[in-house]
């Protein structure tokens, strides 16, 4: 047995679905972080396996899964002070209970 | 052809990737999402040190399994209390995430698997050195990235002010 390219796209395909339907249902905010890093993640996983199988030797891909991994990491952060400030104000960080700035 | 130690390995982390990313989204305590989340990124990283790119690995490691998730659960902790259960999910809703999911898995799944030209060999590689990493990351050449570097050091710096200003108390 072989493995090859495609073995290692089903796991991260299924990665990303399940971040999809977490994205969708979930209510609240800090489970929707959750499956935002699903999604994040599993996008670096393509990025370092087709730079593996069609570009050996050129680190391109690392690059980019590098920088997404920083850029993740900042978002994180921002995100997790922003649902504190929301949990501060309003007692709850769950989404639907969240509509002080509709009118 | 590769060895049986390999693919005995490979197995263990696509599984472990599938069955904890599905828990993760389904669980319905969120203390216990977050730890299915680190065991996912744990299996990332596994994937990471089976294409030869241990530097990558340790970063995912440091960075997602040992910053990022640590960062959820206090806040997980600072928000909840423990033993809290997520209510049971509308049926609607629950539909509408799942024909989405799903929806998406057939028509990727079919475009990956009808392409058969993704079928490569692993070729060989060198190991990649530290000396190697460092020259691009920071060279100015042929796909060197120090423009993106400095771009990422300028957004770490806004991202600390701003989570500052964002969370302090008034």
């Amino acid at each position: 047995m072989d493995i090859t390219l495609m073995y290692y796209l089903i796991p991260s395909l299924v990665m990303f679905c399940c971040g999809v339907y977490g994205f969708i249902t979930r209510k609240n905010m800090i489970a929707i972080l959750i499956s935002l890093e699903l999604m994040l993640n599993a996008v670096d996983i393509n990025f370092v396996v087709f730079n593996r199988f069609l570009f050996p030797g050129q680190l391109e891909g690392m690059f980019f899964t590098l920088f997404a991994i920083a850029i993740a990491a900042a978002e994180t952060a921002l995100a997790i002070a922003i649902i504190i400030n929301i949990f501060r104000v309003a007692k709850n960080i769950d989404v639907r209970d969240l509509t002080k700035m509709k009118f | 052809m590769e060895s049986v130690g390999s693919i005995i390995m490979y197995l263990i982390i696509a599984l472990a990737i599938i069955v904890f990313s599905v828990l993760a989204v389904t669980t319905r305590k969120i203390l216990r999402s977050a730890t299915y989340l680190l065991f996912t990124l744990f299996a990332t990283a596994g994937i990471y040190f089976m294409m030869d790119y241990q530097f990558l690995g340790a970063v995912q490691i440091a960075v997602y399994a040992g910053g990022i998730v640590v960062l959820v659960v206090f806040s997980i902790l600072l928000t909840s209390k423990p033993g809290d259960k997520a209510e049971k999910l509308a049926s609607k809703r629950r539909a509408i995430g799942l024909l989405a999911a799903f929806a998406m898995l057939g028509v990727s799944g079919y475009a990956l698997l009808s392409r058969c030209g993704f079928f490569a060999q692993l070729p060989a590689m060198g190991d990649v050195t530290m000396d190697q990493i460092g020259d691009q990351l920071l060279g100015t050449g042929q796909g060197g990235m120090l423009l993106p570097f400095e771009a990422i050091s300028v957004l770490l710096l806004a991202c600390i002010i701003g989570g500052i200003v964002v969370a302090r108390k008034r």
